[in-house]
């Protein structure tokens, strides 16, 4: 796994933005930006070039899920991984993000191994 | 109330609080809790929607919080600043979250809300509902918290 990528954290609540750069920096991961909302990330998606972004899914202004819309929507970022960090594990919701084009999910509460795991997967 | 929507909550605390901030708690025997004053200083609370409509809380006191967001971060947290009011709000996001995928198991789906999080002694917890509070402790070494639901009759 290139841990010298660009990796977006969005997620409103400061604590899950703050353990997950916690949890990428023991993997490796030095280049991290973050954003507490779905339309911070999108400007700054729109600002910088990013490699991997990891969104929580229930947030005001924007969800995770439209999020992910836009970022598919765009040519720009049409195939950058993107992981979806989720308390809402209900199987809808898991499907709804499938066929936006989610690459995986982890379901809140989670381990650092669960998080490194599923980022070896959708980054080899 | 319908038991079945009780203890969701109750193993989804233990599992969020053991996941994130690598403690072991324990559970103490539910009651049906008569007032609104919390037992704790800090408070979560997170309103449901769905086959039923309620609240769940989950009420910390001062030096159980800074134990658990120690252990979150790495690092040891001193006061109840807004770095703990934001844990306790994913705190209480995480449970919610948690408990509605295990009720979503036995066929029982749940929309939650945002949480807001309530500081201060003796604060008053509002629930949303006119049904019973049933509040559930939990013990965490030498802390404790409570978590407490309510769903209409």
């Amino acid at each position: 796994m290139d841990t010298s990528i660009k990796v977006l954290i969005v997620d409103d609540f400061a604590t899950m933005r703050r353990i997950l750069k916690n949890i990428l920096k023991q993997i490796g991961f030095k280049n991290i930006l973050e954003a507490d909302d779905g339309t911070t990330a999108l400007e700054v998606l729109e600002r910088q070039s990013v490699d991997l972004i990891i969104s929580d899914w229930n947030m005001p202004k924007m969800t995770g899920l439209e999020l992910l819309k836009s970022v598919r929507a765009s040519d720009k970022y049409k195939k950058t991984p993107f992981l979806m960090v989720t308390a809402e594990a209900q199987k809808q919701n898991v499907i709804e993000a499938v066929q936006a084009g989610v690459s995986n999910y982890v379901v809140k509460p989670f381990t650092a191994e669960a998080i490194s795991e599923k980022l070896t997967k959708i980054l080899k | 109330m319908d038991v079945r929507l009780i203890n969701p909550f109750i193993s989804a605390t233990a599992n969020v609080l053991e996941t994130m901030a690598f403690v072991k708690v324990q559970a103490g025997n539910p009651y049906l809790k008569k007032n609104s004053t919390a037992l704790g200083d800090i408070t979560g609370v997170i309103g449901l929607t769905g086959v039923a409509n309620g609240t769940i809380s989950v009420t910390f006191q001062s030096a159980c919080i800074l134990n658990i967001v120690s252990k979150m971060f790495g690092e040891k947290m001193e006061e109840l600043n807004g770095e703990i009011v934001d844990a306790v709000g994913e705190l209480t996001n995480m449970i919610s979250g948690q408990a509605r995928k295990e009720l979503e198991e036995i066929g029982k789906v749940f929309k939650a809300a945002i949480p807001s999080v309530i500081t201060g002694k003796n604060h008053t917890i509002t629930h949303c509902t006119s049904g019973p509070k049933i509040a559930i402790p939990f013990f965490v070494g030498d802390g404790s918290f409570t978590i407490e639901v309510s769903f209409e009759r």
